[in-house]
């Protein structure tokens, strides 16, 4: 009873102001996930999946629909790479960083992508084409270097390949 | 009769154009009205090779490759059905040297047989340890695994039998199976071959590990990089479920089981066991303190057996064939065969699963062939970004636990990440104390802070700003990091530096005039 009626007063206090389409995105992942806190990393992946990213007003009703504190919701967004609060641009390009990569060429590599781009690893190009992003190993070491644009890998990559899927990239919706 | 092509559908395949080359292959063989079904394989893992087709006459497997999307018509017209000659033709795939000298045990099937297909898991053996493993009483089944000396290949090498044995004697229930499949490891892609090649394998080691230790809930946590293994995992769960190999009563026996795939999110740290367990409970993935044990106290506090991919994808083999059969592989406790991963500057890089007791040497020059720039091999990282660099007048070191530990590395999960003349080990040293910054989870105080020095002292070493005493520091951080941290990523970020440091110190800035200045004060 006492839980029912803190949550209550903070969820009129706060009024967390998400569009209704993405209110509702929320309220089905919640669902889908029967209101579990410990599915809330799934809750996250879910949302993201269909939103694109992680609105800050979302985390409030995610957290009272879990029964867990804002906190304990952004701190788990804060936590993993793979959880944005910003949207992302059409495109995500994962660069790989690791090891393997550097061993064949990386480093110059990403200093190509990140020039022809004009923007570096983390950010977003001005046209919102092409969010570029560091990953730590995409497990085609045995091609290296690597790289995936959205959830299409790319092995043995050249400064020619990139470029045209880069140029690809760019003029697709 | 219809015709059987093979095209791998594994990730790097795929990144290097299999996609492009069945759908080619598709259309083709149809515009010529030719009888041919085109199967999607894992890869055989000769990545140089890759796309690597292959054509099945008369029960006899022949392999052309790498081949092109424009290849097709040319093979098509050289008789690609008949194995016929091609400039890409490799002969029969059993016969390539690469694969001929390997010992495939875990890998036997995979690239072999179509993943998503039961009927060929079942036609291949599959399921023949479970069967075998159901006849016997979970003690058994324990005994079995521990007589086959198999340790964890994640990187912790413990013995898998011990470690069941302690779940099996908990009383508390319910008790989990949580397969690893966070494989962040630089230089390492076994597991994901064998989740993109031989699913089956994964979900039938993880119910004879459900039988072992009376567990009845298997999560397989899956790094978010590998998309291809997910929905392969998906789709042959589902089928599973389908036909009775998991949920109530699998194979008419009183076994329950069922498993659920959870996808990572982009945190390295969530590799080590705990931080794992943190994250599939919907938290940070903070690392937990040992003890407890996962083994006694692991997922929502319940016992639970944690356990790599291959060692997972082992126990089938094991169970079929007898815990004697595997561990008369490989060398004193180094029982059995090692899947390594050859990667990096590497001309033939790939998978290759050997015995135990192989040099360094043996693998990078005559599996690898030597670099892909043709540049002279420097150094050689084993381990992933937590192993030691070893040098070049090292490659002699057998690979097994214990000779690669004396020398003072770690096995890790099998990587092997060969660099050529052109690597700065500054820069290497550097990127692993970078690394360990960007992934630490933050728990505890040498990890997270030790990280961030140590970049700042390889910077100043580098720069030579008084040099001698600044390695000296670093050599103290590296034994805080290595002794003071929670868990295997700030105890192990030492490795790479240090081994960098040690073996080529030249890499490290100039000795300079306060070099001299402290050597001559330390007299």
């Amino acid at each position: 009873m006492i839980r029912d009626r803190i949550v209550r007063k903070r969820h009129l206090s706060e009024r967390p102001s998400l569009p209704a389409a993405q209110a509702s995105v929320v309220v089905e992942a919640l669902a889908a996930n029967h209101h579990d806190p410990t599915r809330l990393l799934v809750v996250l992946q879910d949302i993201q999946h269909r939103l694109g990213y992680l609105p800050h007003d979302a985390v409030h009703p995610i957290a009272i629909g879990l029964g867990l504190s804002r906190a304990e919701v952004h701190g788990v967004i804060s936590f993993y790479h793979d959880l944005r609060t910003e949207p992302a641009g059409r495109h995500i390009l994962k660069v790989c960083q690791a090891e393997s990569c550097q061993a064949t060429g990386g480093r110059a590599l990403t200093q190509h992508i990140e020039d022809v781009v004009g923007c570096n690893l983390g950010q977003t190009t001005a046209d919102g084409a092409i969010t570029l992003e560091a990953v730590y190993c995409l497990g085609l070491c045995a091609a290296s270097p690597a790289v995936m644009i959205d959830e299409r890998p790319i092995a043995r990559v050249t400064t020619a390949r990139i470029d045209r899927v880069i140029d690809d990239a760019r003029t697709a919706s | 009769m219809t015709a059987r092509v093979f095209v791998p559908c594994d990730a790097l395949s795929v990144a290097l154009g299999a996609d492009e080359v069945a759908a080619r292959l598709v259309a083709e063989t149809a515009a010529r009205s030719l009888d041919v079904t085109v199967v999607r394989n894992g890869s055989r893992g000769l990545f140089w090779l890759e796309p690597m087709i292959e054509v099945d006459v008369g029960g006899m497997r022949h392999a052309y490759g790498p081949v092109e999307a424009d290849d097709i018509p040319s093979l098509i017209d050289a008789g690609l059905l008949d194995a016929g000659a091609h400039r890409t033709n490799l002969g029969p795939t059993d016969q390539i040297p690469e694969l001929e000298r390997q010992t495939r045990l875990t890998f036997a099937r995979v690239g072999v047989i179509d993943p998503r297909s039961l009927d060929d898991y079942l036609a291949h053996g599959g399921f023949d340890g479970l069967r075998r493993a159901l006849a016997m009483s979970p003690s058994d089944v324990v005994d079995e695994v521990e007589a086959s000396g198999l340790r964890g290949r994640g990187g912790a090498a413990f013995p898998t039998g011990i470690k069941w044995r302690t779940v099996l004697g908990a009383p508390a229930s319910p008790k989990y199976v949580v397969a690893n499949a966070d494989e962040g490891d630089s230089g390492t892609f076994a597991d994901r071959m064998v989740m993109e090649g031989d699913p089956f394998c994964l979900i039938e080691a993880m119910a004879i590990a459900a039988h072992a230790v009376g567990a009845t809930h298997g999560v397989i946590y899956c790094r978010s990089e590998y998309p291809h293994s997910i929905a392969t995992l998906e789709h042959c769960i589902g089928v599973a479920r389908q036909y009775g190999w998991l949920g109530t009563s699998i194979a008419g026996s009183v076994l329950e089981f069922d498993i659920e795939v959870r996808v990572g999110a982009g945190a390295y740290i969530c590799g080590e066991e705990t931080s794992m367990l943190e994250s599939i409970e919907g938290r940070r993935g903070m690392v937990r303190p040992k003890p407890p044990l996962p083994a006694l106290e692991g997922l929502y506090g319940k016992p639970t057996v944690v356990n790599n991919i291959i060692t997972l994808a082992s126990v089938p083999w094991i169970l079929a064939h007898g815990g004697a059969a595997y561990s008369g592989h490989g060398v004193g406790r180094s029982a059995g065969t090692l899947p390594v991963q050859l990667a990096g500057n590497i001309r033939r890089g790939g998978l290759v699963e050997v015995p135990f007791g192989i040099t360094v040497r043996e693998l990078i020059e005559d599996f690898g062939g030597g670099t892909a720039s043709g540049r002279p091999a420097r150094a050689v990282q084993i381990g992933g970004p937590l192993g030691a660099y070893f040098h070049n007048d090292q490659l002699d070191t057998v690979l097994d636990y214990e000779a690669i530990a004396a020398a003072g590395g770690l096995l890790g999960h099998g990587g092997v990440v060969v660099f050529d003349d052109t690597v700065d080990m500054a820069v290497q040293a550097r990127f692993a104390m970078e690394f360990c910054a960007v992934e630490s989870c933050g728990k505890c105080t040498p990890c997270r802070v030790g990280s961030t020095r140590g970049v700042e002292l390889i910077d100043k070493i580098v720069l030579g700003e008084q040099r001698s005493a600044n390695i000296a520091q670093l050599e103290d951080l590296c034994e805080v990091l290595e002794h003071g941290s929670l868990c295997a990523l700030g105890g192990l970020t030492p490795y790479p530096v240090r081994s960098a440091l040690q073996h080529f110190p030249e890499d490290f800035g100039q000795r300079n005039q306060q070099d001299e200045h402290d050597a001559q004060e330390n007299i």
